[in-house]
């Protein structure tokens, strides 16, 4: 189980308790997190569910994968510390995890 | 129409693009009653992985929902499940459902979908011949769906080689059986076909191609299967994959325009002005591709119709259309695809087949209409960029692998 908070990009926060093993995609959608449409459902095939990770976060939360990466390239504002909120998995280690959402999505 | 006069909406069909529509209108600022009906017992969700992990007991169903179940009622939405919609009187705008309840319209919604081809051959009906198109139907796979069961897939389409690669996967036998002369005959180019009969055949997958199945054989569940040429497979298990017909039969009985598909102009909007169509069962103009009518089966189509009709209902800004794009994950290998490849007269690969990383770039005449990416997600979202920005790239400088595509994309006009 780990807390999430969302920042939207106008700066509404939406903190939502989610269990080990869903992703961090995944979790905002079932609590209706707006800016994060997810079209695909996760399978890494629509970038639509792009955030900044907290930087004190990055380590935990790990680094972008190749195809990740790739996708990535194209979406617009993309930072160093941007990723596919679908490649997140959840666990204990991420209780508290900030991440903030780009504009474009809004 | 103005949206002062709609305060009641009707979704019929509760699969994406009905969940989704009903989503959307609320997003969007729609304050009146939204009833969505829907024949399945849950309430709507992701159907992709149906044949991926949700078959390969990676998922449960929770995992697929769009929204958690509470959510409906949360937003206002009545969500009536295993019902049906039986009747539209268009002049009184009334959907009369199974039992005879009569709910008033300001504007109804089909999403009806598309209902799987059943075989027809004799047998059809054994225990042990299954459908994909539910959770249902998985369900009822799943108990042999085991490591050494004989399975027989009929129709190598996108979910016939997905059921293929988790079944050995798992450590089934699995025997494809098509009619066509290549697998993925309909949805893809013969270099593509190639490549994922190679892989199949390669992960131990059995295919007859050309064979006409003439009877499903079995007493009281299934055996085997019999073709034309006098040739018996036999089988614990037969999964048919054998493409789709929209489901139209509502809006063919209150006479709206259907042709394969209830047709539509490009927003979702039938030849009832008060009447919408959109996913499986509807076909509109497709603005990417010189306004030809198309029904297409995916995600992307569902949602897009979800956004253009949650747009027009509710006065919002008017939806930019994406490409269409569509994806497959077969074994290790994901297969993404952006734009249609119909009428393709030219194809330019970027990478190697042997690599197991390359995309096919589909041309008609000089203008770029589709990508086939396997393993290659830069190509994919390079080429949907292009295809929706109405920008191509020559097939010479597109293959040409020192240069990213990023950079090619940016360099189109």
């Amino acid at each position: 189980m780990a807390k999430i908070t969302y920042i939207e990009h106008d700066g509404k926060e939406h903190v939502v308790e989610a269990p080990n093993g869903q992703t961090v995609m995944e979790a905002a959608v079932k609590h209706a997190v707006p800016g994060i449409d997810a079209d695909c459902g996760g399978a890494c095939a629509c970038a639509t569910c792009h955030v900044y990770v907290d930087p004190e976060w990055l380590t935990k939360t790990g680094e972008q994968n190749s195809m990740e990466q790739s996708m990535l390239d194209f979406a617009n504002d993309v930072e160093p510390n941007s990723r596919l909120s679908c490649q997140i998995k959840i666990s204990d280690a991420l209780d508290g995890l900030v991440v903030r959402l780009p504009k474009s999505q809004h | 129409m103005s949206t002062g006069e709609i305060r009641r909406v009707i979704i019929i069909g509760a699969g994406q693009a009905g969940g989704e529509t009903a989503q959307r209108l609320r997003q969007g600022g729609f304050e009146g009653e939204i009833t969505l009906i829907g024949e399945e017992p849950a309430a709507p969700y992701q159907r992709p992985p149906l044949s991926k992990a949700y078959l390969k007991g990676e998922y449960d169903i929770d995992r697929l929902m769009l929204r958690p179940a509470s959510v409906y009622s949360e937003e206002r939405i009545a969500l009536l499940t295993k019902t049906r919609g039986v009747w539209i009187d268009r002049a009184n705008r009334k959907v009369r459902v199974e039992g005879g309840r009569e709910l008033p319209y300001d504007a109804l919604v089909l999403a009806t979908g598309a209902k799987p081809r059943k075989l027809p051959l004799v047998g059809a009906d054994l225990d042990g011949v299954h459908l994909f198109r539910t959770a249902a139907d998985v369900d009822a796979v799943r108990a042999r769906f085991v490591s050494g069961a004989k399975l027989i897939v009929i129709g190598a389409g996108y979910i016939g080689l997905e059921v293929a690669a988790v079944a050995r996967q798992l450590g089934l036998e699995v025997t494809v059986v098509e009619t066509a002369v290549r697998p993925l005959a309909r949805v893809t180019s013969p270099e593509v076909a190639g490549f994922f009969l190679d892989e199949h055949t390669r992960q131990g997958v059995r295919f007859v191609l050309g064979g006409q199945p003439a009877l499903i054989k079995g007493q009281d569940r299934v055996t085997g299967v019999a073709l034309t040429d006098g040739a018996e497979l036999p089988a614990d298990l037969v999964i048919a994959g054998i493409g789709v017909t929209p489901d139209v039969a509502i809006a063919e009985q209150c006479g709206l325009t259907v042709n394969n598909g209830i047709v539509t102009d490009r927003h979702c909007r039938t030849s009832d002005p008060n009447i919408f169509a959109i996913g499986d069962c509807a076909a509109r103009p497709m603005v990417h591709y010189e306004g030809r009518i198309a029904r297409l089966e995916s995600v992307h189509n569902a949602v897009e119709g979800a956004k253009i009709v949650a747009a027009t209902l509710t006065g919002g800004k008017e939806h930019t259309e994406e490409a269409p794009w569509f994806w497959s994950d077969q074994y290790d290998l994901k297969l993404q695809i952006a734009g249609l490849f119909h009428g393709y007269d030219h194809v330019a690969f970027r990478g190697v087949m042997a690599d197991r990383a390359f995309a096919a770039f589909y041309y008609k005449g000089d203008k770029l209409i589709a990508v086939d990416a396997v393993n290659r997600p830069a190509e994919y979202l390079g080429a949907k960029m292009l295809i929706q920005t109405n920008r191509t790239l020559p097939p010479s400088v597109i293959e040409d692998m020192s240069r990213p595509m990023k950079e090619l994309v940016a360099s189109a006009r």
